[in-house]
């Protein structure tokens, strides 16, 4: 496969060689048993290894990382424990396409099996939530094996890929050469969209009378935000960005109506909802989208593009199936569009427009300032945003400050939201934004994080802190899980089992943050929301904690209740939009 | 429900098989009969998959095994254009009275005897699932002491080989284009 003549060295060597021909330059991990031998040579290596506190953070910095530089992020663990910590954030970057190479230790090849010390099949156990895996034991494989692994994770719909490495490869003696070829005859991406089903798909656009770009993650990570600025400023269709797509047009457009699903802005559901002609764009149909399938949309023909021909018809059928990247695919769009435009045809949608101008007018993503005063969750995110600013990147992990950051914060920009969305990861946040100042160390980095998602990765701020890594991190704390508790809110009586944190009691998050060499600032009053938020803005030399003491019965709205339709959304409680009443 | 035939080309390697169970496993499809060997590419084997499903379902999980990076190639093989078979073994009681009948059974069947004990005769018949549930049925009454059978293997009809394939190689990227 390659012309060059071997290099001697021992396995070790040869990993970190590959993983520097790959073009990796930072690496998060923790290194152990398994996994010693290639920690040797990575002393001597241009790669900048981070040393992590939780094999978790190492994923999730991997995954920040990926996000913000478009590059494969990369995390190294030894075997067994530190493999399987590796698990949830493979998971994460399955469910969102992230790209990351995971490279792992493995007891000796001729222990694997035996139930040997710190031994997990950590390659069967990743089967399911990677998009492919390798186990290496023979150390002729290593730098095939990585090519391999780097360009599988970052071609096609990206994806994690695990490599997990046989000590004994490590430790043995071989001959490094770096493939100029692979030969991966089952793998061969399709991005370049059928001529036939673009055509069909402008047929579909001009005659649409209400039609909506419903814009996914594959948007992001396709980099075809300015394409879609172009379709949409052609066209003049209302847009809606899922939670993996917030970004990808401006929120200032005034075509933008926001997020729809479950949390969704009114106008962005009705749009999906009424829509005569859904123009998805690497989205999925995800059921926090779609809420009961049966209804969704009922009305709408459907053109589905995505780079992943499985994604097409999972859940949707779809009328013009589209496969292909994004970015191609919204080019071609456009051009064919543009052509159809200066022979005179275009969409009418000025009806639907209006219809929806007005929804969005009615129903803004609004909130009430509690009563007594206390601060309220959103005004926090509000002047976050106000004060931070559209270059600003945002991580968040899940629940309720992820669907409060995803409203309130004001996206301009692609690649300055990241989040877990398909897993609803908690503990995603911090370490994600970890990842995300390593890969944009000019960029303010802002990790929002709920109080119970902070607990379960908050030490990485030691990361943080030795590494030179400022990030900032706006801690919403509501003493609560807080979306469970909204759950039981509204579902479960009141009965609220096992969701009081009282973080506001245990632990001090202040001191926490300075235990950690981290400035640590606490806020519980809105007069005080600006001048802290200045105060953290201020300080680049260490990471900043800011404990936002918020209203613990703050919900988030508008809301779709689980497994009933879109239809029956609420604006706030017991506030129906009635946007189906409405004569288009 | 309807039951389809699916012959899956994919790499050589180890754990492939672990991969196509665990994606039927996961979405609930039973499996009703596995077959895996060589072909004639040694780099290449061959899975026939017997599935039980409404077709909307095969379409997907026919998707997410093409996604496999170790499959090369999926094709449905049902219908006149191709032709399947299974293989029984089968040990059947058979004294001086009956084995007569059992080996009228055999040569009717174009079955064969492939091992003699003083009470038993151990046949051996390749068809498809029809012809050897009927062979079944007609040695049932003689007393079938043990019975395996292979998965279904198929292929189609015509001159067409589904495994050629078009090697193109990838180019590795340098490292600055990481």
């Amino acid at each position: 496969m390659s012309q060059q003549a071997g290099v001697t060295m021992n396995g070790a060597q040869s990993l970190i060689r590959s993983l520097e021909a790959a073009g990796v330059e930072h690496i998060f991990g923790i290194p152990g048993g398994a996994i010693l031998p290639a920690y040797d040579p990575l002393m001597d290596s241009s790669i900048r290894h981070i040393l992590v506190r939780h094999e978790q953070g190492a994923g999730h910095a991997a995954q920040g990382y990926a996000e913000v530089t478009g590059r494969v992020g990369v995390c190294m663990a030894t075997s067994g424990p530190g493999a399987t910590n590796l698990v949830t954030p493979l998971a994460d970057a399955y469910m969102d396409s992230v790209p990351v190479v995971a490279v792992t230790g493995q007891v000796g090849a001729a222990s694997i099996g035996t139930d040997a010390f710190q031994e997990a099949d950590i390659r069967g156990i990743t089967m399911p939530i990677t998009k492919h895996n390798f186990l290496v034991k023979d150390p002729a494989e290593i730098p095939r094996t990585i090519a391999e692994a780097f360009h599988i994770a970052r071609t096609g719909r990206p994806g994690p890929v695990l490599v997990d490495v046989a000590k004994s490869a490590l430790q043995a003696t071989t001959s490094y050469t770096w493939p100029t070829e692979l030969n991966l005859p089952g793998y061969r991406p399709v991005t370049r969209p059928h001529a036939k089903q673009i055509k069909e798909a402008v047929r579909l656009i001009l005659e649409a009378k209400r039609p909506v770009l419903y814009v996914g993650g594959g948007t992001i990570r396709a980099g075809a935000s300015r394409e879609l600025l172009e379709l949409a400023d052609l066209t003049g269709i209302p847009v809606v960005t899922t939670l993996m797509a917030r970004g990808a047009l401006p929120d200032s457009h005034p075509q933008h109506l926001g997020m729809p699903g479950m949390h969704g802005t009114v106008a962005a559901v009705a749009a999906l909802q009424r829509s005569d002609l859904i123009v998805s764009l690497g989205a999925r149909f995800d059921d926090r989208v779609t809420g009961n399938l049966d209804s969704f949309a009922p009305g709408a023909l459907v053109i589905h593009a995505d780079i992943d021909p499985a994604e097409i018809g999972k859940n949707r059928t779809a009328d013009v199936p589209i496969v292909g990247d994004c970015r191609e695919v919204i080019g071609d769009l456009t051009t064919l569009l543009r052509t159809e435009a200066t022979g005179g045809h275009t969409g009418d949608y000025e009806a639907w427009v209006d219809y929806l101008a007005g929804l969005k007018k009615r129903y803004p993503v609004a909130y009430d300032a509690p009563a007594d005063g206390s601060l309220a969750p959103q005004y926090v995110l509000e002047r976050l945003s106000a004060i931070a600013g559209p270059d600003t990147i945002y991580t968040s992990g899940v629940g309720q400050h992820q669907m409060w950051a995803s409203h309130f914060i004001d996206f301009e920009k692609p690649g300055t939201w990241i989040n877990s969305g398909g897993l609803g990861t908690m503990g995603f946040s911090l370490p994600a934004a970890m990842g995300a100042k390593v890969g944009r160390p000019d960029a303010t980095v802002w990790s929002i994080d709920g109080d119970g998602c902070f607990q379960m990765t908050n030490q990485e701020l030691a990361t943080c802190a030795i590494n030179d890594i400022p990030i900032k991190v706006a801690v919403i704390n509501n003493e609560s899980l807080g979306m469970v508790r909204q759950w039981q809110t509204l579902f479960y009586n009141e009965r609220y089992s096992h969701t009081d944190l009282e973080s506001k009691r245990i632990p001090d998050f202040v001191k926490l943050a300075e235990a950690y060499g981290c400035e640590g600032l606490a806020c519980d009053s809105p007069h005080d929301v600006d001048a802290t938020i200045e105060k953290a803005m201020a300080i680049d030399d260490r990471p900043v904690v800011v404990d936002f003491r918020v209203h613990r019965d703050a919900m988030v709205w508008p809301m779709v209740a689980a497994g009933t339709s879109n239809d029956d959304i609420k604006y706030a409680r017991n506030l129906a939009p009635k946007f189906d009443e409405d004569e288009l | 429900m309807t039951t389809h035939t699916l012959s899956v080309l994919v790499e050589n390697k180890p754990g492939v098989l672990a991969r196509i169970a665990g994606l039927f496993s996961r979405r609930g499809f039973n499996i009703e009969s596995l077959a895996v060997g060589p072909t004639e590419h040694e780099e290449i084997s061959r899975m026939t998959i017997v599935v039980n499903v409404e077709d909307s379902p095969l379409e997907q999980v026919t998707k997410q095994l093409n996604k496999l990076v170790e499959v090369i190639k999926i094709v449905e093989l049902d219908g006149p254009q191709s032709v399947n078979r299974e293989l029984m073994l089968v040990k059947v009681r058979a004294d001086a009275a009956t084995r007569g009948q059992v080996l009228d059974a055999v040569q009717l069947f174009r079955a064969k005897v492939i091992d003699i004990a003083p009470e038993a005769l151990t046949i051996q018949i390749t068809g498809n699932a029809d012809k050897l549930s009927d062979f079944r049925r007609i040695l049932e009454p003689f007393g079938i002491r043990e019975l395996v059978q292979s998965g279904m293997v198929a292929i189609g009809r015509g001159s067409r080989s589904i495994s050629e394939r078009t090697a193109r190689p990838i180019a590795v990227p340098t490292a600055a284009s990481g």
